[in-house]
């Protein structure tokens, strides 16, 4: 079917593996993401912490820059699990806005213009869509958070030597799992918002809302009722709490309260988090919640029963 | 060597048995809820470009679906090319392209940009996808705006966007929603001459839905028309008017009278219908060479003579009062 033979040709030339083609949906996704340049250049801000935390790293092994700027080496933040977890912190926030910026119109935009029937007449399966606009975020996120992360501890471990390397091996997989299981939270939200909302503005301000409003809640329960239990509800909470288990600093006693009442008797109360595997159990549940939307919603067609 | 006709004959027997239908409706129902769509759909369509009528609401746009997988039979199934829709769906799909009804595109995209991706999503490798997508846009006749973004297309020109992302990765079967909904008179002029062209080309089966008789009646071979979810017709068009070549219409000049009496002893039934006008039905035996050896003998001018042809119109209307499946 040449442009200037203007027939009807079959194709017959070789097809690429069915196993890559939800590979598409990002590729093409970036070239409208990457039109933006306000968010090109919010991207390129996300980088800074990440080139904190090398000078950083730099400057703790390089004794003649520390020198030449008279900082004491005592000085400097220790490079250990708790300094890579700040800044698994620092680009987990960053990728949350980010999010806001891409997530919202990944799906709404096609259900919107009625394209899901394009996409599931081809050999391209609902799963392969919803794992094609996740991508569309995990790609993004990744490069943001856990990727650069990864990199950065091999050149703290090339620094140190390998004994470092092996002795805190567990940070890396820290890294790479409290950011994955973020990432992935994130991407299930905000397709699943997407799914539901059709409209840009209101999407994006239902991801905020669900991650903040439920904070703030969180937050008036744990203040009312001495605990820590309200965690449960709020998605931050959770997230950090499963962050701390991953980095190994996750405690069950939050702190004790002193409570005086009118007869100045004082009591201690001790503050409680709720178990790891309970908040575990909820990030999960969040997760199946969003995957069952998407399986409701990403539909060719509506049956109208 | 030519091989002698019955031979021939038994070869094209053997390869039409061999060779799977096009759609094979093995006793297909689909029911939304307790609602029954179709009805226990069953026969073969073999045509190169079938026609798929039917009043609103008879299921001409769920058996689409349905063949498409984007519903569940709730009984039977159906096979397309040999595959089945329900167990051997992404064979079927790498095979067929679809052009919805209703508006449907990828916002903020060129029309290059939003087919050449829709290629890519039928297996076609990026570089191919790109070219063959430049290709169908200049064969639907929007090379010219094919660097416009979607959202800026006129009706017309979305219908014709849609025509060439079904195409883009040459199926080698297309189903067309409606196709020439909304469209002015040359858009649709247009729409249909790429559809006879695609058939004619011979690389491609279409199933063209559509309430317009018009439509059907200039692109479709066969036709099939749904009537409350169940089969009212399936027949060859041009089958359909073979055997009506029996109806003769007829203007006379001269002694009609004695005309009619001499068509009586041939045994044919007649009607008058007018002054000078005759309908009759030819008997077996009967040719029309008898008719105008009748003429000369009672001295009758025969000014007119034509068969007459039971239009698509016809054909529907018929179905919807009887209801009698061809199948």
């Amino acid at each position: 079917m040449a442009v200037y033979e203007q027939t009807y040709k079959r194709y017959a030339g070789p097809l690429t593996p069915e196993w890559s083609r939800f590979l598409i949906i990002p590729r093409h996704a970036y070239r409208s993401v990457f039109k933006s340049k306000i968010f090109t250049a919010f991207f390129v801000i996300c980088f800074v912490p990440l080139l904190v935390e090398a000078i950083l790293i730099y400057l703790h092994h390089n004794m003649n820059a520390l020198g030449i700027m008279k900082i004491q080496i005592r000085e400097l933040l220790p490079i250990d699990g708790s300094f890579f977890q700040t800044f698994v912190y620092i680009q987990g926030g960053f990728a949350f806005f980010v999010t806001v910026l891409v997530g919202p119109p990944l799906v709404s935009r096609d259900l919107r213009n009625n394209a899901l029937p394009l996409y599931l007449c081809r050999p391209f399966s609902r799963t392969e869509y919803v794992v094609g606009k996740m991508s569309v975020l995990f790609i993004l996120l990744s490069l943001i958070t856990w990727v650069p992360q990864l990199l950065l501890f091999l050149f703290q471990a090339y620094q140190e030597g390998f004994t470092w390397f092996k002795d805190n091996l567990w940070i890396a997989s820290a890294i790479l799992l409290a950011s994955v299981v973020w990432i992935l939270l994130l991407a299930l939200i905000s397709q699943a918002i997407s799914a539901l909302v059709k409209w840009r503005v209101i999407a994006s301000a239902a991801i905020l809302g669900l991650f903040f409003i439920p904070s703030v809640f969180s937050a008036f329960l744990n203040e009312v009722f001495l605990t820590k239990w309200g965690n449960l509800v709020s998605l931050i909470a959770l997230m950090g709490n499963v962050s701390d288990g991953l980095f190994g600093v996750f405690d069950r006693t939050a702190g004790t309260v002193r409570i005086e009442d009118f007869n100045n008797n004082v009591r201690l109360i001790v503050v409680t988090q709720p178990p790891l595997w309970l908040c575990w159990g909820m990030l999960f549940l969040v997760c199946a919640i969003c995957l069952a939307v998407l399986s409701r919603k990403v539909k060719a067609y509506e049956v109208v029963r | 060597m030519a091989l002698p006709a019955t031979l021939q004959e038994e070869l094209i027997k053997d390869q039409t048995l061999n060779d799977p239908a096009v759609i094979d409706l093995l006793s297909l129902s689909v029911t939304f809820g307790r609602r029954p769509i179709l009805k226990n759909l069953r026969g073969d369509l073999r045509g190169k470009a079938i026609g798929l009528l039917g009043p609103n609401g008879a299921g001409k746009t769920t058996l689409i679906h349905t063949l498409l997988g984007f519903y569940e039979p709730s009984a039977g199934t159906a096979q397309i090319f040999g595959y089945d829709i329900v167990d051997q769906a992404k064979q079927i799909k790498s095979l067929v392209g679809y052009m919805p009804e209703r508006d449907a595109f990828i916002a903020q995209m060129s029309a290059v940009h939003f087919v050449r991706l829709m290629g890519e999503l039928s297996g076609l490798p990026p570089g191919a996808a790109l070219e063959r997508a430049h290709e169908a846009l200049f064969y639907v006749g929007l090379g010219e705006a094919r660097y416009r973004k979607l959202e800026t297309y006129s009706l017309g020109m979305k219908q014709l966007a849609k025509l060439a992302q079904a195409i883009v990765h040459g199926p080698k079967l297309l189903f067309l929603d409606e196709p020439t909904n909304g469209l002015d008179p040359p858009a649709r002029l247009r729409m249909i001459k790429l559809i006879r062209e695609i058939r004619d080309s011979g690389q491609a089966s279409i199933v063209l839905s559509s309430h317009l008789l018009l439509d059907v009646e200039e692109c479709c071979d066969e036709i099939l028309i749904l009537r409350d979810g169940q089969i009212a017709v399936y027949c060859n068009l041009e089958e359909e008017r073979k055997s009506n070549r029996k109806f003769l219409m007829l203007e006379t000049r001269g002694d009609q009278a004695k005309f009619v009496e001499a068509i009586k002893e041939l045994g044919c039934e007649y009607a008058i219908t007018g002054d000078h006008r005759l309908k009759i039905v030819l008997q077996g035996g009967v040719d029309v060479r008898d008719l105008y050896q009748l003429a000369a003998r009672e001295q009758v001018q025969l000014r007119r003579l034509s068969y007459k042809r039971d239009s698509l119109e016809d054909i529907f209307l018929k179905a919807m009062e009887t209801g009698n499946g061809g199948l």
